[in-house]
This record gives structure tokens, C-alpha cells and sequence, in this order.
């Protein structure tokens, strides 16, 4: 177990040195001069110059490169241009925010989705089915920041039970009532992606001899679906959370943005409406990272659910 | 002779139609599509009022008679700014989505064809854009770019070229070593035209599936870029920009928000369920479990 746990710890550095130079590429694309885009028409030439020196810009451009990589791999991923503190600094400040909305988010759509996707795959075409798959379907539809304003026209403004600020709060009853809009909203996203592949994993698992054996031993309805057919339908299923986590991410910007919640997306919006090209370069590593990590780690968790996966 | 070689690869137009003809869903989807972009080419003879008017007297009004979706806070109808709203999240939509489809077929095929370590290379980077957030991609893009129209379509553009590369890889290896390209090899036809005349069209129906269901993703994104103040820039109507407008007076005049989310909404979900239906179809697998 062990090696396989390093051969894909191992596997994952190509994948971040690419990253890497993808990232490295893109903010390099950019037209014109990142120079006198932070400092503005009127900055005299010598505070450009400045300015170019200090980004490095002035040095060729494998030299530019070298010193990039070199520097995010031992995590210095540069200092914000507004705050002057470190991008790592300005993101652990705020990561626990996002983390804490996007567990609450992954929670409410594992209630919601595994139970609904499960109940759909066993009523097939029956209206549960079609209902879970209208339900899921304009879950996948909803932009986050669409679901995020109808929850708090309803919740909010119209039945006034939840607040439509959810900044931090220091009481623990105050501070539920603040993350339940945000994290409902992103779980309702969540939950139809759960949904959809909980179904159709089901289904699959569901038309395997071994069910039919089980079934014809006598094994009560319950027990087939909960002890024999949902624990093999999950693999796929924490596949895809895997694979949605960039997603999901993504619409907790425009989630925190909504609910003006501290976090990763105003530590973003603020990057962009500063024109802070360094803190929004660092960012980037910081997401890639993130997601290299999350995909490893969805890797690994194979392992645990499914004995027979092997890494060879 | 070209023409003959073309046709030994099976086309599947015939089965999507049969599909589709069958799941009774996606009518729905085509409708609502068509009532949709029926709104954006007649917005001229459709909306009632002006979507630039301003008129001070009638600002934040609620719905009524007169303006029948309420209207700003600068007194423009909604319903107006709703129904030319639709021309630019579908153009946005249409056009990158266009683009990337060209763009990332073309780098799929060529991948596919070429192979070796130019394979190896290229997938390795459509794989590292796959795995990062479309969203955040495009955000930061857009940002960089500065915000403008063109530079929406760019950056959303950029985004998704990666699954239609993706896409018309795995094909393009498969069909290489069939005898038709074969025989066009043969024949000394160059390798621009093999991919272009004799590789393209035996994937041309799986690449515009996934067309429709990454339009949706596109208005989706130009909707949330938009909202976020990077999209077109006011006063010109944008779904997203509206709702950017709604939510600051949100806790005054709920109907400013409301009418363009449901816009995005119907508008996404009836491309998902017309690229659900679609992708149904062409993939045998599916289609048979669709059926039963």
C-alpha cells in the first residue's frame, strides 16, 4: 500500500510541472505591460522600470521560468502588490472559510444526491426516476450565483429566517445560520452531480450476477441495497466528486461573492479589481495545487473502498 | 474517388434523428431553444420599450401593466433589456463555443494523427487545463484581457478547447489505420487533406454533440463573468450583468434579479437537456439504456 501511495505521489509532479508551465505561458500571453498595467498611463519611466525589475521581467525568459518554478515549488508563490504580504499568507487567512463551506457543501449534496440517486436507479422509469433526473438536471443548469440570489430572495429577503450578510460570526448558533445559505447553495449543486452518477452507477451494480445471487439467497431489500450494492456503486461516484471539486470551487467564488463571505472568491474579485497580477498568478498555483492534490487524494481513496484496485 | 472513400466509416445522423425523435424531453429542450433564439433575432420588433430608455420617473418600479417585468433603477424596462439580453448570451455562447470547437478539434486530430511524443506533449497540457476549474480559468483570462466582447469570447473560448480535443483524439486514431485512409495515403493525398476530407467528417456528429452541451457551459460562464463585472460592459443588456444590477437592490426590488436568472436558467437547462438527448444518441451504449 505504501508504495502505491508513493508511486502516485510521484505521479502527480509531472502534472504540477505542467501546471505550472501552463500558468507560466498564460500570464505571459498577456498583451501589453503588466507594468503600466498596475501602475497606470501617467507612472513615470522610472518607476516602470522599477516595477519591471522587481517582477523579474527585465531577465530572459528561460531565466523568468526557472526562477518561477524554483520558487513555487518551495512555496514561495510571490507577495500580493496591494498588501505586500505573501500570496500564502493572504490564502491561509481566508482558506479556512472556503474549506469549512465547501465540507458543508459536500455533506448537503452527499445527503441529498446518494439517497435520491439510489431511489431513482430503483424505481427506473417510474416518477421518482424521472423526477430525480429533472431535479438533477436543473441543478447542472443553475450558474452558482443564480441558485445563490433565488435562495436569498426566498430565505433572506422574502421568509426573513436567515440573514443575507454571512460574514464570520463569533456565537456558534449565529455562525450555522451564516454558512446554511452558502453551503445550501453550493450543496444543491453538489447533490444533482451526486445524483446523476449515484443513478447510473446504481444501475450497473444493480444488473450484476452478484445481486441477482444475493437477491435469490433471500437477502432483504435494505440490506441488498445498502450492504451489497451501494458500497460498489461509490467508486464512480467519489470519482466524480473528485473530478467536480474544480467546479465546485469554482462556484464557491461566485457563492462567497453573493453572500459577501470572506474566502478564496473575494480574495479573488479583490485580486482583479486591484489589478494585482502577482497575487492573481499565485493564486493560480495555489488552485492548481489544490486540485493536484484533491485528484491524488481521490486516487488514493480507491484503494480503501475497493480492495481489488491495485496502482500497477 | 474522394467522395467514395468518405462514405466507409458508418455516418450516425439517421440515429440521432431516430433518437430524438423518441425522447419526448428534448422537444421540450428544442422549443424552449427556439422560442429562445426566435426572442434574440426579433428582439427589434419584440420588446416593448427601448432597452437604453432611461426615465427617472418611473425608476425601480414593480411590475404593472405598462412594464410588465417592472423596471431598473434607472427606469429602463426589464422586460425590454430581458428579451435583448438573450442576443449577447447567445452570440457569447455560439460564437466560443465555435471557436473552440475548431481550435480544440483541430489540435485533437492533429495529436491523434501526428502521435508520438507531439501526442504525448499536447495531452499532457489539454489534460492540465481539463483539471483546472473552467470557471476560474475564464476569470482570470477575461481579467487579464481586460472586459470587452472580444475578449469574453476569448477567454471562454480558451477554456474549453480542451475536451474537444479530447474528444476528436481518440477517433482520429482509430480511423488513421482504417483501409480508406489507407487507400488516400495510397492515392498521395497529403496528410492536410487525409485529416481535413477523410478524418473530420467520421467525428464531425460526436464533435457538435458536445457542442451543444458545452453552449450551455459557455452562456453559463459569459453569465457569472458578466456578473462579476467582467463581461460587456454597461449599458448594453446582459443576463448577467442584469442580475449584478438586481442583486444590489435586492432587498428592495426582488424583480430585478428574478427575470434574468430564470432567463439563464431555461435558457441552460433547455441546451442540457437537448445535448443529454443528443449524447444519448450517439452513444450506443446509452441509447440502449435510454430505451429500455
Amino acid at each position: 500500500m505504501i508504495r502505491h501511495v508513493i508511486k502516485r505521489l510521484l505521479l502527480a509532479v509531472p502534472t504540477l510541472l505542467a501546471m505550472l508551465t501552463v500558468i507560466f505561458v498564460l500570464v505571459r500571453l498577456v498583451p501589453g505591460d503588466p507594468a503600466i498595467a498596475m501602475l497606470g498611463d501617467q507612472a513615470t519611466e522610472a518607476s516602470l522600470q522599477a516595477m519591471r525589475s522587481q517582477l523579474g521581467l527585465n531577465e530572459p525568459i528561460h531565466v523568468q521560468y526557472v526562477d518561477f518554478l524554483a520558487r513555487a515549488l518551495s512555496g514561495d508563490f510571490g507577495r500580493s502588490m496591494t498588501s505586500g504580504r505573501t500570496v500564502l499568507e493572504e490564502v491561509l487567512q481566508v482558506l479556512p472559510y472556503t474549506l469549512e463551506l465547501t465540507a458543508a457543501a459536500l455533506f448537503i449534496g452527499a445527503l441529498l444526491g446518494l439517497p435520491l440517486g439510489t431511489w431513482a436507479a430503483l424505481r427506473r422509469n417510474a416518477w421518482p426516476d424521472y423526477a430525480s433526473r429533472i431535479i438533477s438536471l436543473t441543478g447542472l443548469s443553475l450558474p452558482g450565483f443564480v441558485s445563490a440570489i433565488l435562495l436569498l430572495l426566498v430565505f433572506a429577503v422574502h421568509l426573513r429566517w436567515l440573514p443575507v450578510m454571512s460574514a464570520a460570526a463569533s456565537d456558534p448558533v449565529d455562525h450555522l445560520r451564516n454558512l446554511a445559505l452558502p453551503a445550501l447553495n453550493l450543496g444543491i449543486i453538489m447533490a444533482a452531480y451526486i445524483t446523476r452518477v449515484t443513478r447510473s452507477s446504481m444501475l450497473n451494480v444493480l444488473g450484476e450476477d452478484y445481486i441477482r445471487t444475493a437477491r435469490a439467497k433471500g437477502v432483504s431489500q435494505t440490506r441488498l441495497v445498502l450492504r451489497h450494492a451501494l458500497r460498489n456503486a461509490l467508486v464512480p461516484v467519489v470519482t466524480v466528486v473528485g473530478l467536480y471539486f474544480g467546479t465546485l470551487i469554482g462556484n464557491s467564488v461566485l457563492t462567497e461573492i453573493v453572500f459577501t463571505r470572506p474566502g478564496l472568491g473575494k480574495l479573488i474579485l479583490g485580486a482583479l479589481t486591484s489589478r494585482d497580477y502577482t497575487l492573481l498568478q499565485g493564486l493560480m498555483v495555489v488552485f492548481a495545487a489544490f486540485i493536484i492534490t484533491v485528484n491524488t487524494l481521490t486516487d488514493l481513496a480507491y484503494g480503501l473502498i475497493d480492495p481489488r484496485v491495485t496502482y500497477d | 474517388m474522394a467522395d467514395t472513400t468518405t462514405l466507409s466509416a458508418p455516418r450516425r445522423s439517421n440515429a440521432i434523428l431516430a433518437t430524438l425523435r423518441q425522447n419526448k424531453l428534448s422537444w421540450v429542450g428544442l422549443a424552449l431553444l427556439a422560442a429562445i433564439v426566435f426572442m434574440a433575432v426579433f428582439a427589434p420588433l419584440l420588446a416593448p420599450h427601448d432597452p437604453l430608455q432611461q426615465n427617472i420617473i418611473h425608476r425601480l418600479e414593480p411590475p404593472s401593466a405598462e412594464f410588465l417585468l417592472g423596471t431598473d433603477s434607472f427606469g429602463r424596462d426589464v422586460l425590454s433589456r430581458l428579451i435583448y439580453g438573450a442576443r449577447i448570451s447567445l452570440m457569447v455562447g455560439f460564437v466560443a463555443v465555435a471557436i473552440a470547437m475548431f481550435v480544440g478539434s483541430t489540435i485533437g486530430i492533429l495529436a491523434g494523427y501526428i502521435g508520438g511524443l507531439f501526442d504525448q506533449i499536447v495531452m499532457g497540457i489539454v489534460d492540465v487545463m481539463l483539471a483546472f476549474p473552467t470557471l476560474l480559468l475564464g476569470l482570470m483570462i477575461a481579467a487579464m484581457l481586460g472586459a470587452n466582447l472580444e475578449n469574453l469570447i476569448i477567454a471562454i473560448a480558451f477554456t474549453e478547447m480542451a475536451p474537444f480535443a479530447r474528444v476528436a483524439r481518440a477517433p482520429t486514431i482509430g480511423l488513421k489505420e482504417r483501409d480508406f485512409v489507407e487507400a488516400g495515403r495510397a492515392l498521395g493525398f497529403g496528410p492536410l487533406r487525409i485529416m481535413g476530407v477523410h478524418i473530420l467528417p467520421n467525428m464531425a456528429s460526436d464533435v457538435v454533440v458536445m457542442g451543444s452541451l458545452w453552449m450551455a457551459s459557455a452562456i453559463r460562464m459569459e453569465a457569472s463573468l458578466s456578473f462579476i463585472g467582467l463581461g460587456v460592459q454597461p449599458p448594453t443588456p446582459t443576463w448577467g450583468g442584469m442580475i449584478r444590477e438586481g442583486f444590489e437592490n435586492i432587498l428592495t426590488a426582488w424583480w430585478l434579479a428574478i427575470f434574468p436568472s430564470l432567463a439563464i436558467l431555461v435558457t441552460v437547462l433547455a441546451l442540457n437537456i437537448l445535448g443529454d438527448a443528443l449524447r444519448d444518441a450517439i452513444d450506443p451504449k446509452l441509447r440502449s439504456e435510454n430505451a429500455a
